[in-house]
């Protein structure tokens, strides 16, 4: 019964999945899955979502959020195009390596100010990184000149779109990252202390775990992670923009919880996150491909959070009742 | 014997207020003293002074030989002296066996990668409670699922597993109901058995005579008096407790 209810985002991914086949048939006639097209749409649209929400995932897990990723994203993505930029793009790799290392420095710097904040002033992690979500975002179209910032850069440009085996680079990137995060939650000590660290602070404190050292480092995985999403942006649209990720950021939070994380912490998997943010990027291209108004997309991802509310919340009654 | 932990000349000032004035005990191997004392007494001061929370304003406590006076909690762990809280510190969504290692987790590795070893700490969490005959029904479920008693078996099996020398026990019966408050009394024997000095902290007269080779009574402060429990009884610890020394 248990195990069943932690299913249910497995089985709604399920359900949508087949809902728009159904539908694809039925109207055209045609495949809505067995496309190859359509798979690399969708994984590429969930990936976006994923770089945001891994490292959230962990954050939240630990029992508090991270709402500065959306401007950590902006941020590197802006600074990236702005090193191609000036730099020039004639030195080709090598330019744009050092571009999306400055661009991912940027972010780490956001990340280590939102977990000081958390951990140094002990404050509550919703406020503090609403602070930094502003700062990073002024930040960005301070140095973006307010505008977008267009580079012209094959390699860049191939790095965004470019495909491994036929795997579109950045869902290679959000796989690759998705492991890693799943391993450090699964696997290590870090991984432990992060769940005993939403479930009771007290635990780990009294265990001999610097808990202050432990909030910095999951801001700044988070900040990584939604870094990485904005170096990709750049690549992807030959241009850094400061508002890069504002319009997935809550489909990243939804991702988080519709794949069994809980506000209050302790709980969520990476695994988890993973699904959320497919069944978020099925409902957008589906929706699409179905050829409805895309703004029908918000108010049916609307829909599904509420319903991975409800879920939650009947299954801690069910499982209190059942034990 | 000679004693494992000595406490002389305790004091301790906050402010204006002299919430310890001048407390000397000691405690035995295999021995369960009981710290009793109406809230205010000055219990909690004492023990977080011994478990390094607070540092004595005068006085030193001397554990198994060496001086505990100004070591950090943390130190103080590792010198083999386990404090179990009212709250019990435990990770509720995690399984016993990480709740027995948290801060110390086994590892063992996987094609040269460390890992977790969570089937290793299971088992060793098993090993350890059935020791204090308790039997886990699910080993791999979170530790909410538990019974007070076995929760509090947990946080016990921690100090044993970790082979502490002494175990400070904070009203370890004060949130739990009358079959599990006998559970953790047969652990504290059991505990005794094993050559483990206890210090217990209680105000329920039961608990205190149930478990106490020694009873230390404080009042505002100080000792008020020393008994055995089969030189005593309930009125006379009360008399004790309310300040009336004799």
């Amino acid at each position: 019964m248990k195990s069943l209810l932690n299913a249910w985002s497995w089985l709604f991914l399920v359900l949508i999945l087949g809902f728009f086949e159904i539908y694809a048939r039925m109207e055209t006639g045609q495949t809505f899955l067995f496309r190859i097209y359509n798979i690399q749409s969708i994984s590429v649209a969930a990936s976006q979502i994923l770089l945001l929400s891994l490292g959230l995932t962990l954050v939240v897990v630990a029992g508090h959020i991270d709402l500065s990723i959306a401007f950590s994203t902006g941020l590197a993505a802006v600074v990236m195009a702005l090193v191609i930029r000036i730099i020039g793009p004639e030195s080709g790799w090598l330019v744009v390596i050092l571009a999306m290392a400055a661009g991912l420095l940027s972010a780490v710097i956001v990340g280590l100010v939102n977990g000081w904040l958390v951990a140094q002033l002990n404050g509550p992690s919703f406020i503090g990184t609403l602070g930094t979500f502003g700062i990073a975002r002024g930040v960005a179209l301070i140095v973006a000149g307010g505008a977008t910032v267009s580079i012209r850069s094959e390699e860049a440009r191939s790095f965004g779109n470019g495909e491994i085996l036929g795997i579109p680079v950045p869902v290679l990137l959000a796989l690759v990252l998705a492991a890693a995060c799943h391993f450090i939650l699964t696997y290590t000590k870090f991984g432990v202390h992060t769940y005993a660290l939403g479930a009771n602070r007290a635990s780990v404190e009294r265990a001999g775990v610097d808990v202050k050292k432990h909030l910095v480092m999951l801001f700044v995985i988070s900040a990584i992670t939604a870094g990485v999403g904005g170096l990709v942006y750049t690549g992807r649209f030959s241009a850094g923009a400061a508002n890069a990720s504002e319009p997935i950021l809550l489909y990243a939070v939804a991702a988080v919880f519709i794949g069994g994380a809980s506000l209050t912490g302790g709980q969520g998997t990476v695994i988890g996150t993973v699904i959320g943010a497919f069944i978020i990027a099925v409902i957008q291209f589906g929706l699409v491909f179905s050829g409805l108004p895309p703004y029908w997309q918000f108010v049916a991802v609307g829909l599904v959070i509420i319903v991975a509310v409800l879920v939650d919340q009947s299954r801690d009654k069910l499982t209190g009742k059942l034990s | 014997m000679t004693a494992i932990l000595t406490a002389t000349g305790l004091k301790k000032r906050f402010g204006g207020i002299e919430a310890v004035k001048d407390v000397n005990f000691e405690v035995h191997p295999g021995e369960c003293v009981v710290l009793a004392g109406d809230n205010g007494a000055g219990k909690s001061t004492i023990i977080k002074m011994i478990s390094g929370v607070y540092q004595p304003t005068e006085g030193t406590v001397t554990f198994d030989g060496e001086t505990l006076t100004g070591k950090s909690p943390e130190a103080v762990r590792r010198s083999g002296i386990e404090t179990i809280y009212q709250d019990l510190a435990l990770a509720d969504n995690l399984d016993a066996g990480l709740n027995l290692y948290l801060g110390r987790e086994k590892m063992t590795k996987v094609l040269g990668i460390p890992v977790l070893d969570r089937k290793a700490m299971r088992n060793a969490a098993v090993e350890v409670l059935k020791s204090l005959g308790i039997v886990v029904p699910d080993p791999t479920a979170p530790v909410r699922d538990m019974s007070g008693g076995q929760r509090q078996a947990i946080a016990i099996a921690r100090a044993i597993h970790w082979q502490a020398k002494l175990v400070i026990l904070d009203e370890p019966t004060a949130a739990l109901g009358v079959p599990e408050q006998r559970e953790v009394m047969a652990l504290i024997e059991r505990l005794k058995k094993k050559g483990v000095a206890i210090i217990l902290i209680s105000h329920n007269l039961p608990d205190i005579f149930a478990a106490a080779d020694r009873i230390i009574v404080l009042a505002r402060g100080v000792i008020g008096g020393e008994r055995r429990p089969s030189e005593t009884n309930d009125e006379e610890i009360v008399r004790l407790m309310m300040g009336a020394t004799l």
